[in-house]
């Protein structure tokens, strides 16, 4: 056929399967660690996560969080700490979901969801603070009106996310050890975690078995 | 020949008998008006068809938004145009500016008119052609509206006040009468064969008589070679890929119609997606029998099926399977390059266009004269394969050294 295959080429791909997905009405499941948009979670009693650090604000290459914290009241403590975030803002004209944040956050306070549909139509809508963050009393994502949650998207929104262990410390890494959370308890190990180690909790004290580089 | 050229049965009927009264005026702007209606409405579907083809050839959906199967999505895109905003360029020629859109898209209209779409039916009480009109010399007619159309595109191009139309209106119309003389030679590989200009006696020469007019009847095979260089030429002349470079849309700033915004844009679309429809219909008529095919026997031959049905059935038949062939082209061929372009129209397709006219005229000649047509094909053949060999050997080759005259 030489010069004249191109037509062969392209009559075959008439009767192949269309490869478009059609988005609104059809929507593809999401990959299990999808960097949406950001929750501020609680833990079981429901207190705040947040300790006010700052790390998150201080690693994001976007400069797109801003944190300050501040004592927690003695009467009625935010956060089981010493303290709180009191001030928690991150604006999503700038933010890039790299999901550092998540990484830096020392009491898995911060994690993402795996929203990713939502817009605004001003400035202010795009700056979320504590009110929009936080997790509701049931420990889900508040949805605010101009997100799109569909359905069970908000199952997978919090802790679940850390790939490495608290403090970044490398011997933890693919061990589950995360705190227990409001609306979720103490989530089971990720599928592949709990076969390759056992389960930190099983391990006393888990510091004995250390490598000798350690 | 000539004679029949002049009878009276090569005249519409609604002419011919009673002179000019009002039925008559009705039947004609009935016509008129259906023909533009559905030149409009198979632009818009075509459009919409070439979109869900190619989208097929390339595992995609395509349109499917706009009603149901986004069949209105050409419709949709035409009223949004319709609604833009304007602007012309303060260095543009204003009325040319302003005509050269209408200077494109009207001979694309008219020439529709000399197509017929069905045999002879009967509207109004009076016998007619089902085609608006059937010029004396129809063939010369289409041969004059598509040189015109390059009008619009030369116009437009200069008339923008500006350079890069002005250049991509050098380049198309440079493309355009190149392959306006391949055009003409193809056609006239048909007349030779027809006698006549009309295009409604060439239809009717192609008339049905069982499965073996298909070749026997229908001009295609009668004039092979002039086929396949009026298909070739009709694409370039109407700028259908792989010859689009009039709108080079990736690589050469657009083109003559850069310039253009909104609804005057859209014209000068619309005249070309018309264009490759009237194309279509005129290589149907000319070379595929235009409304010839086969009718229902069992049912009677002057009842409304086989009068009007039939014909106009078999004729989108043919349209619409050349269509498809269009955009087959448009999804498996890349653009030529320029050079290339004006290689294949001057130093190949005018050449066999010229040498098969001539060897179809001796043919004809010996037959009319009586001579020996077993002497007078093989001379004939053999002086134009030595014409073409003669030719092609002075032809330059790509990456060949060329002395140059000073």
């Amino acid at each position: 056929m030489g010069r004249l295959s191109g037509f062969g080429v392209t009559w075959r791909q008439m009767f192949k399967p269309r490869l478009t997905t059609e988005y609104p009405k059809v929507k593809r499941e999401k990959p299990e660690r999808q960097h949406g948009r950001h929750v501020l979670n609680r833990y079981e009693d429901g207190m705040e996560k947040c300790i006010g650090c700052e790390l998150c604000a201080g690693v994001c290459p976007a400069h797109c969080i801003y944190v300050r914290g501040a004592d927690n009241p003695v009467d009625d403590p935010v956060s089981p700490g010493e303290r709180y975030g009191f001030v928690y803002e991150i604006n999503y004209l700038r933010c890039i979901h790299c999901d550092l944040c998540v990484e830096a956050c020392p009491t898995e306070a911060i994690t993402e969801s795996k929203l990713f549909e939502f817009s605004f139509t001003n400035r202010a809508d795009g700056i979320y603070t504590k009110d929009e963050l936080l997790v509701d009393d049931e420990g889900r994502a508040q949805r605010l009106p101009w997100e799109l949650w569909a359905g069970g998207e908000d199952d997978h929104t919090s802790s679940w996310m850390r790939a490495t262990a608290p403090s970044g410390d490398a011997t933890y890494e693919g061990r589950v050890g995360w705190s227990g959370e409001l609306g979720f308890g103490v989530r089971p190990p990720e599928q592949g975690q709990s076969a390759d180690t056992p389960s930190l909790a099983s391990e006393a004290p888990h510091f004995d078995e250390a490598s000798p580089d350690r | 020949m000539i004679s029949a050229l002049l009878a009276a049965d090569t005249l519409d009927p609604l002419f011919s008998s009673h002179g000019v009264s009002w039925s008559v005026l009705a039947v004609v702007l009935i016509k008129v008006v259906f023909a533009f209606v559905l030149l409009l409405v198979s632009v818009m579907l075509y459009i919409w068809g070439m979109r869900k083809v190619i989208a097929d050839m390339q595992n995609r959906i395509g349109p499917n938004r706009a009603g149901p199967y986004g069949v209105l999505q050409t419709l949709a895109d035409g009223i949004k145009l319709f609604f833009k905003e304007q602007s012309m360029p303060t260095t543009a020629d204003r009325p040319v500016f302003r005509l050269a859109p209408y200077l494109s898209i009207l001979p694309a209209f008219l020439l529709f008119c000399v197509v017929p779409i069905g045999g002879t039916v009967s509207i109004l009480g009076h016998r007619t052609y089902l085609q608006v009109a059937d010029l004396p010399v129809g063939a010369l007619f289409i041969l004059a509206m598509s040189g015109i159309g390059v009008y619009g595109v030369m116009l437009a191009g200069w008339s923008s006040g500006s350079k890069y139309p002005l250049l991509g209106a050098v380049r198309s119309t440079a493309q355009l009468l190149s392959y306006e003389a391949a055009f003409g030679l193809a056609v006239l590989g048909v007349l030779i064969q027809a006698q006549t200009l009309s295009t409604h006696a060439i239809a009717q020469q192609q008339a049905w008589d069982g499965w073996g007019s298909i070749g026997t009847q229908w001009f295609w095979l009668r004039a092979l070679v002039p086929f396949g260089i009026f298909l070739i030429a009709a694409t370039a002349e109407t700028n259908h890929p792989p010859f689009d470079l009039v709108e080079a849309e990736q690589e050469l700033v657009g083109g003559f119609n850069t310039e253009y915004t909104g609804i005057r844009f859209a014209i000068f679309f619309l005249a070309e997606f018309m264009n490759v429809i009237t194309m279509s219909a005129i290589a149907a008529t000319l070379f595929l029998g235009g409304p010839s095919g086969p009718s229902l026997g069992f049912l009677s031959a002057s009842g409304f099926v086989n009068t009007w049905v039939m014909p106009i059935f078999w004729f989108t038949v043919k349209v619409l399977g050349l269509l498809f062939v269009t955009v087959w082209l448009r999804a498996s061929l890349p653009r030529m390059r320029y050079d290339r372009l004006m290689a294949l129209g001057w130093k190949y397709l005018i050449e066999i266009a010229i040498l098969w006219v001539l060897v179809s005229t001796a043919l004809i000649v010996a037959r009319d004269e009586g001579w020996n047509r077993f002497v007078v094909a093989p001379i004939a053949g053999g002086l134009a394969v030595l014409a073409f060999l003669t030719l092609y050997l002075a032809i330059p080759k790509p990456g060949e050294r060329v002395e140059e005259f000073h």
